[in-house]
């Protein structure tokens, strides 16, 4: 079956740039334009920006709203002033993960949640069939919005001068909802780069404008290809590799989101059992010696017998090394195991390290 | 556009073969390293390793992806092209300079079911 798929408000920019594009969630997404290297070393080392239109929007209003964003995400928005963001997860009831998300707190009658691309739908529908009881109103504001992502230690500069858009006093993990250009926009110091750096929704027209005059300005274009290398470096989990249906918080070593102490949330009888009992198997980093790069899928052993596998693997471009986010059995998950990954035929030596392969650089 | 040299013979998964005598040396063509972008990794066989015409014997990885190589010759493979182990990216700066590895083929006439240039740059222009 062939899936129709939905193009960003910026999709003829990419074509005209010259980006290899490929499906992404359901979306036809750039994968590059100069190349993963430079676009990942522009992020590093400047700024970037990339088209993260594909991303989801979700609005939760009314008089429950903080009742039931606390039913259905496991962090703890409680006491957060105004404009404050949460990372998180939505679970199943078994502990499985619907989704990561990012919750902007407008107030306490009104959040507005942004989700994967891939699970648009499948989110929506879960959130809904979750508000039985509570008073709110729930809006799948994802078509009404394009959003970009300009990211590195230039970002800032770059928003404020390029764009003209007050930013500079935005603390990270913080939003705001302004009028440009006739228009409400809300910009975030957020991103999923390990770099400071925004994140901006507006309507089409407006995300066009702002492209067109990052793109003026020489700001370099970012695709899908960087954004997973830059990600991965940091150690932030992309769901489908190191989140999924089967992979709880807990297992993907998110417990830090995980606010058990809460009175109640989906999932947290499971969660809080498989804190207390412990997992049986978490995500790990893994450095492997020599240059062989280990990829999602691939077998992890040790001594011979299969003990995991990679969930997402690149030979990191800040650090020159082979790495790999692995999923691994206790107890292998230990730091400093020595393991092996099988790469195709060979198998390649190495140890179990902290997943965080580059230090991030936030501006906290 | 892709660089095609005159007188070698190519596959269509993108290797291209220069036989002399019995050995052929084989690479990776221009139009493919340009197609991977950045090579990171060159998975090479072992020298002694018998190769089979049509089948895989090592990878090349760029940054987002693993490629297969395919072998367009049979025979054992006599050498390989160690600079490539610490030096992969010297494929994307010439890929008809940089070998891969060098086979002395079981069948010296296998070589005439491969493409010459001129088939080749059909391939490149679909």
């Amino acid at each position: 079956m062939e899936e129709k798929l939905v193009k960003t408000c910026l999709h003829d920019r990419h074509v005209k740039l010259g980006a290899l594009m490929s499906p992404f969630g359901g979306f036809d997404m750039p994968i590059q334009y100069a190349g993963i290297t430079e676009e990942h070393n522009a992020v590093r080392q400047h700024v970037g920006v990339f088209d993260v239109s594909h991303m989801g929007e979700v609005r939760v209003k009314g008089e429950d709203a903080y009742k039931f964003v606390s039913h259905i995400f496991v962090n703890d928005v409680t006491g957060a002033p105004d404009g404050q963001i949460f990372y998180g997860m939505m679970c199943y009831e078994n502990g499985g993960t619907v989704d990561d998300l990012l919750v902007y707190k407008v107030n306490d009658e009104e959040y507005f949640l942004v989700i994967n691309a891939a699970n648009i739908d499948k989110d929506v529908e879960w959130i809904k069939s979750n508000a039985a009881g509570f008073n709110v109103e729930i809006t799948d504001e994802s078509p009404k919005y394009g959003e970009v992502a300009v990211q590195g230690p230039e970002a800032e500069a770059t928003v404020e001068k390029v764009l003209g858009i007050p930013c500079a006093d935005i603390p990270f993990y913080n939003f705001k909802t302004l009028e440009k250009d006739g228009e409400e926009i809300i910009i975030s110091r957020t991103g999923y780069t390990g770099e400071d750096g925004f994140e901006i929704y507006g309507s089409h027209d407006f995300i066009r404008k702002v492209w067109d005059k990052l793109m003026e300005a020489g700001v370099q274009p970012c695709g899908l290809g960087c954004r997973d290398t830059l990600r991965f470096e940091v150690g932030l989990p992309l769901y489908g590799d190191e989140l999924a249906a089967d992979i709880t918080p807990i297992e993907a070593s998110l417990s830090m989101f995980v606010k058990l102490d809460k009175p109640e949330f989906i999932g947290k009888e499971a969660l809080a059992k498989q804190k207390a009992e412990g997992v049986t198997r978490r995500i790990v980093g893994v450095e492997l010696e020599g240059s062989a790069v280990p990829r999602h899928g691939y077998p992890v052993l040790v001594n011979g017998e299969k003990v995991g596998e990679v969930t997402t693997g690149y030979k990191s471009i800040s650090t020159g090394k082979s790495v790999a986010m692995a999923m691994i059995n206790k107890p292998y998950d230990k730091l400093g195991t020595e393991v092996e990954i099988q790469i195709r035929k060979k198998t390649f030596p190495g140890k179990v390290v902290k997943k965080r392969f580059y230090d991030k650089n936030y501006k906290k | 556009m892709s660089k095609i040299l005159d007188n070698l013979r190519y596959a269509d998964s993108h290797e291209w073969v220069k036989l002399e005598g019995d050995i052929a040396t084989v690479g990776i063509t221009d139009y493919a390293q340009h197609a991977l972008g950045s090579i990171v990794y060159v998975d090479m066989p072992e020298e002694g390793d018998e190769v089979t015409a049509g089948e895989e014997f090592g990878a090349v990885e760029s940054v987002k992806a693993a490629s297969d190589l395919i072998s367009p010759v049979s025979g054992e493979v006599v050498e390989i092209n160690t600079s490539l182990e610490d030096s992969p990216e010297l494929v994307n700066e010439d890929a008809f300079e940089n070998w891969i590895m060098k086979v002395k083929v079981s069948d010296p006439s296998e070589i005439e079911n491969l493409l010459d240039a001129e088939a080749y740059a059909k391939i490149c222009e679909e």
